[in-house]
């Protein structure tokens, strides 16, 4: 049967068919789940979202950032001065989110390269505290104390009327609905995007920087450029899911959108616990996280000793996480970068 | 009986296998040269006695002890020191504290201390305040040698200590070998310059490709012999 | 007058976070380690000294001494047994387990002593000030100040007359060659990381003495431990002082202008001098 090369492995072709399968059960789910499901399902896709960016910081890129919350917090705050000061519809404001991320991306990275390792991640941390705390004195948005998204705002939002009238649900539960769909979106362009570039050249070559830092010495300048290029990727990103999350919360404050627990923590704890360094980690990370915040949240600090504790356990005994583990005993690859990677070194070294 | 001695030494880096079955065997007061080309394995043979690499317990014995199982500063304190392969000082230290920290982990009353090894190389007491890092090649080579002498071994290890010198700068090394070997110490060296080992050597063991090809006192050894050893019989 | 007063003010809260950055500056001298629970390790022990001055009616002052050698087991243990284990070439582990450590600690903190703020109890001494001419200083902050000086005057004496000092830096050049000295890098690196935290124990005391502490004010005591060590310059525990410094004075004198700028002059303060000179103000030589 064997008579064709193929980068293809036969797990990944049956994951291309369920996935397809999956993504249009995915899209039709507000047709039939209710509100409570749809709210879960957004907040599983934006933690994927923030957990995939991560991982892509860290596990591909070796930049252990501390500071994401910076980009969430800045998406989050641009929606709102975008609505509210300058009147715009909150669905398109979400890319401005994205934008301002990335604006205060680029001075964030020029600062946070010069640290090294350890450094660089607690020097993301400072300017995540400088830019909640400048956030915090703009006045119009409610300084310290926050503010809402105007109601006719959100009651206007696009689509949501189409929602309402096609499902046959009030308001609420239609802006819900959207944000759903918005995040959907956005995390399977988020899984799409990263797959891509971890398969284009420059991947692999980030590929091999992670790997090997020998290699990434060859590379030389080129692993320089990956940095920016994976640094700001990440921040856009991750504005727009910052940008999304709060459209749907439509109440913000600077303590809840810079939080470093919600933003930046729980979204290592993800990707420590699903798997750093692959794809597949971050979505079995993210099912996992919410199975036990489900189980367990009612515990409050209990909970997040619990979550700590098993992210230096996990990181101690199976570095690679439960996707490793599992990976390791099946030979199972659902996103196969790493047979291509093997390739992508060569070609590198070669340069 | 011997004070050290191998028995059927393996060693790996990852997958690959460095030394398949070494025997050798150091007697009291002896000073034993190994000699072989770049890679055969010498150098792993010193880091496997040293305790750097951990080996079975009984592939290594000292005093008729098995120690191949033990750290290197375990192996350090029973009294075996190593010169190691290139120097290795300490650049946050200086001269006299690089010799100073050679007795950390094994206090002794012997001939060695730190007026002997200065009477031994004079130009370091002259320089005892300088990092050790800030010294001519040769003369931190006198540092790395007067370093492992400071704890008074009963076996001491040196590897490669010509390595990289010039050829006037290795002859005042090797004058001070005798010296040590007054004091007491038995002594492995590993070298490359064969005519150098046969020098100051007791007994001679040629190394190829992770095994002992030869071994026999300097003289009764011919030139052919070692070409052979040291090379390989189809040169 | 007030201007100088300010300053003066900042210089002694710089000794404060001296306090808090010595001990990051020595584990990261030593072996490369940035333990992200440095702050919920300091508030640790702010709690320690809390519960043996409660328990046993002991002076705060007492009481931290008898802490010390607690918190030095506590801090080697936990080198011992679990930070050695995330050592290598790879920066995630080490990294990421001091995060989770940092989350674990604060969270069983809230758990023990719930999220109520707390503070050490003050006699007159601490409450006490000196004048000297027109400007008043608090006792409180000239012992804070002088205990970093000391806590720095000790560690330099420790690292360059004393034969573990040298073994401590033979170590952080070469771990393996130390080990063919007798050395035991396992061992080297636990008893820093003790060290670190009798520092840490020392700067526990000022921080529940000076100002209320609860269980979530540790990763901002990280942050300016951090500030400081990197504007001193790595490895330089004089240096680190004088980042120290700097973040006090940043913060007093933002404060001076506007009650809200404090926090924030400090971190502004830090990204100038990371702009300015990136391996900050008295790197060391050979790094």
């Amino acid at each position: 049967m064997a008579y064709s090369v193929t980068t293809q492995t036969p797990a990944s072709r049956i994951t291309a068919i369920l996935g397809v399968i999956l993504i249009v059960v995915l899209l039709a789910l507000p047709f039939f789940a209710g509100r409570g499901t749809i709210q879960d399902m957004f907040f599983i896709l934006t933690m994927l979202v923030l957990a995939q960016l991560w991982n892509l910081l860290a596990g591909y890129g070796g930049l252990v950032s501390i500071g994401q919350q910076a980009f969430v917090g800045m998406g989050a705050y641009a929606l709102f001065g975008t609505v509210i000061l300058w009147g715009f519809d909150p669905v398109p404001s979400i890319l401005f989110a994205g934008v301002a991320a990335l604006v205060i991306a680029v001075p964030t990275a020029f600062f946070a390269f010069r640290l090294n390792g350890a450094y660089f991640a607690i020097g993301t941390w400072v300017i995540a505290e400088v830019v909640r705390l400048l956030v915090a004195q703009w006045k119009t948005l409610g300084g310290g104390t926050g503010t809402s998204l105007p109601r006719d705002a959100t009651r206007d939002m696009w689509f949501v009327e189409t929602i309402e009238n096609t499902l046959g649900v009030r308001s609420a539960a239609a802006r819900d609905i959207l944000a759903y769909w918005l995040a959907l979106i956005l995390a399977l362009a988020t899984i799409g995007g990263i797959y891509w570039l971890l398969r284009t050249r420059r991947g692999l070559a980030l590929a091999a920087v992670r790997d090997n830092t020998e290699a990434a010495k060859s590379v030389g300048v080129d692993a320089g450029r990956m940095k920016w290029i994976v640094f700001l990727s990440s921040a856009f990103g991750t504005g727009l899911a910052g940008g999304l999350i709060y459209m749907q919360k439509a109440r913000i404050s600077p303590d809840a959108a810079f939080s470093v627990t919600d933003w930046t923590a729980y979204v290592i704890f993800i990707v420590v616990i699903g798997g750093i360094g692959t794809v597949e980690g971050p979505i079995i990370g993210v099912l996992v996280f919410f199975a036990l915040q489900s189980l367990l949240a009612d515990f409050g600090s209990w909970y997040l000793m619990t979550l700590g504790v098993l992210a230096i356990v996990i990181m101690l005994v199976a570095p690679r996480g439960l996707w490793g583990l599992l990976s390791e005993r099946t030979g199972l690859h659902l996103f196969p970068i790493r047979r291509r990677l093997s390739g992508g070194k060569l070609t590198t070294s070669e340069e | 009986m011997s004070l050290l001695q191998t028995k059927d030494l393996v060693a790996h880096y990852g997958d690959f296998q460095a030394l398949f079955g070494v025997d050798i065997e150091l007697n009291e007061a002896e000073t034993v040269a190994i000699i072989g080309a770049n890679g055969a394995g010498k150098s792993t043979l010193m880091r496997s006695i040293s305790g750097v690499l951990r080996n079975d317990a009984a592939s290594v014995a000292f005093d008729n002890r098995p120690i191949g199982g033990q750290s290197a500063d375990e192996i350090m304190s029973l009294g075996v020191a190593m010169v190691p392969e290139g120097r290795k000082l300490f650049p946050s230290l200086t001269v006299e504290e690089n010799l100073l920290i050679g007795t950390y982990g094994r206090k002794t009353t012997g001939h060695w201390n730190l007026k002997t090894v200065y009477d031994l190389f004079p130009i370091l007491a002259e320089r005892r305040n300088n990092p050790g890092t800030a010294l001519s090649g040769g003369q931190q080579q006198m540092v790395a040698i007067g370093r492992a002498l400071m704890s008074n071994p009963r076996v001491l290890l040196c590897d490669e200590i010509s390595l990289g010198l010039a050829p006037v700068v290795i002859k005042d090394i090797y004058k001070a070998i005798p010296q040590i070997k007054a004091a007491g110490a038995s002594m492995i060296v590993v070298e490359q310059d064969i005519a150098q080992a046969l020098a100051v050597a007791d007994r001679v063991y040629c190394m190829m490709e992770g095994r002992v090809t030869l071994s026999g006192t300097p003289d009764s050894l011919s030139r052919e012999d070692i070409h052979n050893a040291y090379f390989g019989a189809s040169h | 007058m007030i201007w100088v007063d300010t300053i003066i003010q900042g210089i002694l809260l710089g000794g404060l976070y001296a306090l808090f950055a010595a001990g990051l500056s020595l584990v990261f001298g030593v072996m490369r380690l940035v333990n992200l629970a440095h702050g919920d390790l300091i508030v640790m022990g702010a709690y320690l000294i809390l519960v043996l001055v409660t328990l046993l009616g002991l002076s705060p002052f007492v009481a931290v001494f008898v802490a010390m050698p607690l918190m030095f087991g506590l801090g080697w243990a936990l080198q011992r047994f679990l930070l050695n284990r995330t050592l290598g070439d790879d920066i995630l582990p080490p990294l990421l387990v001091t995060f989770g450590l940092s989350i674990a600690l604060q969270n069983a903190l809230l758990e023990g002593f719930s999220a109520d703020s707390q503070r050490l109890p003050t006699n007159a001494l601490t409450t006490a000030s000196v004048e000297i001419g027109s400007i008043t200083l608090g006792v409180m902050p000239l012992l804070t100040f002088a205990s970093a000086v000391l806590v720095i005057v000790g560690l330099n004496q420790l690292f360059y007359r004393t034969e573990i000092g040298r073994a401590f830096r033979a170590t952080s050049d070469d771990a393996t060659t130390a080990s063919l000295m007798g050395i035991k890098p396992a061992n080297i690196f636990a008893t820093a990381t003790g060290i670190a935290l009798v520092i840490v124990t020392i700067a526990a005391l000022y921080l529940g003495l000076r100002a209320n502490f609860d269980p979530n004010i540790g990763p901002a005591r990280l942050i300016y431990a951090f500030e400081a060590v990197i504007i001193g310059g790595l490895g330089s525990l004089w240096g680190t002082l004088f980042g120290g410094i700097i973040i006090g004075v940043a913060q007093t004198v933002g404060a001076a202008i506007n009650p809200e700028w404090q926090i924030l002059a400090g971190h502004l303060a830090f990204l100038i001098v990371l702009l300015v000179r990136p391996r900050g103000l008295f790197p060391r030589a050979n790094d």
